[in-house]
């Protein structure tokens, strides 16, 4: 797919300082509109916490952020375009909410405050549940769904405002491999279908390199971005890594398999 | 029984019961939802500060409660949201502190005619049309609330960074949820007591809990025990001639019994048709 060259993110010598320590300094790159960004990095590296600056959580030390055009802190109602999928949230599995009230939950900031969901609300509601491939499954309870339905209930609630950006922590973690593929294929067939630009952090390099444009590697600071490819092969990654590490072909995994 | 409904101060006593029932099961979902049921604690017993100001000053005590409720709800959110403390040491010193400020304060006012068992324990039969309307004040005021941000405060309650990452304005909703938690300690106070208000925010809802699939029925649940629960203690308390509040609570308790009752035989059935569904695809 092409990538609209306009940027939805621009991040300038960006610096994060957290109780006096910091967490991130000189980070800097840029995403066009439809574009798939990969953030990798060891644990510790402040991929979450880049996340969350660009969520206008965390307000950065030094350095310009823009996302749509604005400072994240000054999104305000336009935080509406910026889908959000955290790490495996810690809820109640019993609290008592379907996945279509979840959803829900993802069109309260487009209503704004004092307003009650109307039938267009309901419709964009069971069209983001359809879109995910989660028909049928409207009136379950959160809590009774599996690992890889509830990311796509959670998937749901971060499209159904007029999302233009997603943004996408660890949201793989704690699935099998079949569920992680089919949410990687889910996101590319967002992407293409909702002119999407997806910025995703993840600790499997090889999915997210499948399946992003570029990868971006930190810790703490920029080790390396460009293609995937390249950066996965790179002794920048190592570097960042602290450790030496390979990737096997598919042909030198079954060689070794035989063995 | 006609015969008792025609007396004003049963009347009144109803009507309150019915009123607070209404009130705390609403915010006791939110309450359980949100695990909030220790500040609620922590509210509580400080409204026993409150009251003592207000006895000292001359000032309705209930009112003076209310306002100093409010006070240690914003305190103990302002300690714990950014960081000072964690949440259940900031309630801890707060709690203990106004108590203890509610006691120094009663001994020096030498007040010792004013009613503290019953703003302890309750008094729901000496409810006056004064206090009743302050109650139906204050659960308009605070359903009002509840209904208008019902949306926003449930998102809140499941999910608290995405509804920030959102755009809702999360800190303030939490204290406005702390506010109303606060109003409703007051109005609860006349009903059952500073020492038994938490029950009535706690037990409802968790009922609900055990019960209810979905929010609205819990929410209708959280509310209906508690209105029931009010009515019945208060009969059942005036024929056994024992103190209201605390049969009005002991009524909840058995209510939360048989709902855990109910909740662990629905589980078996549902596991049992599990077991049985298994088994019949299994036969060819």
């Amino acid at each position: 797919m092409t990538a609209d060259a306009t940027p939805i993110v621009e991040v300038h010598h960006l610096a994060v300082d957290i109780d006096g320590h910091p967490v991130l300094w000189d980070i800097d790159f840029s995403i066009a509109a439809g574009a798939f960004l990969g953030i990798i990095g060891p644990n510790g590296a402040g991929k979450t916490t880049l996340l969350r600056v660009l969520l206008g959580l965390v307000p950065p030390a030094r350095g310009a952020v823009t996302v749509l055009g604005r400072s994240p802190s000054q999104l305000g109602r336009g935080a509406h375009q910026i889908g959000y999928v955290p790490q495996r949230p810690d809820f109640d599995p019993r609290f008592p909410v379907s996945v279509q009230d979840v959803v829900m939950m993802g069109r309260a900031c487009c209503l704004g405050l004092f307003r009650f969901p109307r039938r267009d609300d309901w419709r964009k509601v069971q069209e983001s549940i359809r879109q995910v491939g989660l028909a049928g499954a409207e009136s379950r309870r959160i809590g009774e769904l599996s690992g890889g339905e509830q990311q796509r209930a959670f998937l749901a609630r971060a499209l159904c405002s007029e999302t233009r950006l997603l943004l996408l922590d660890e949201a793989t973690t704690g699935l099998d491999l079949p569920a992680q593929h089919e949410l990687y294929a889910l996101l590319q067939r967002l992407r293409r279908d909702l002119n999407l630009t997806i910025i995703a952090v993840s600790h499997d390099l090889l999915e997210l390199g499948a399946h992003a444009d570029e990868l971006i590697c930190i810790n703490g600071t920029t080790h390396i971005h460009g293609r995937p490819q390249a950066v996965l092969h790179s002794h920048q990654l190592r570097e960042a890594y602290r450790c030496e590490f390979d990737f096997l072909s598919d042909e030198a995994r079954e060689s070794a398999g035989r063995h | 029984m006609a015969a008792l409904l025609s007396y004003g101060f049963m009347q009144r006593a109803l009507m309150a019961g019915v009123l607070v029932g209404l009130l705390c099961g609403v915010l006791g979902f939110f309450v359980v939802l949100k695990r909030l049921s220790f500040i609620g604690v922590g509210i509580s017993h400080s409204a026993f500060g409150g009251v003592a100001i207000g006895v000292l000053l001359g000032v309705e005590p209930l009112l003076a409660a209310a306002v100093f409720s409010a006070l240690v709800a914003w305190a103990i959110g302002w300690l714990s949201r950014t960081g000072r403390l964690h949440e259940d040491t900031a309630i801890g010193i707060l709690f203990s502190s106004s108590m203890a400020l509610g006691v120094a304060l009663i001994s020096l006012s030498s007040a010792y005619q004013v009613d503290l068992f019953g703003y302890l324990f309750g008094n729901i039969l000496a409810v006056s049309p004064r206090d009743l309307w302050l109650l139906a004040g204050i659960t308009i005021a605070v359903l009002t609330a509840v209904g208008l941000l019902f949306k926003e405060l449930l998102f809140l309650a499941f999910d608290e960074e995405v509804a920030r990452a959102n755009g809702l304005p999360v800190a303030p909703l939490y204290f406005v949820l702390l506010t109303c938690l606060a109003l409703a300690v007051v109005a609860a106070i006349r009903v059952v007591g500073i020492v038994l208000v938490e029950a009535l925010l706690v037990i409802p809802a968790a009922i609900g809990y055990q019960l209810a699939r979905g929010y609205r029925m819990m929410l209708c649940l959280s509310a209906g025990a508690a209105m029931v629960s009010a009515v019945t203690g208060l009969f059942v308390s005036y024929f056994l001639n024992v103190a209201a509040g605390a049969t009005i609570v002991l009524v909840l308790a058995v209510l939360f019994v048989l709902a855990l009752v109910v909740a662990r035989s629905r589980r078996a059935a549902a596991s049992q048709a599990v077991v049985l569904g298994h088994g019949a695809r299994a036969v060819p």
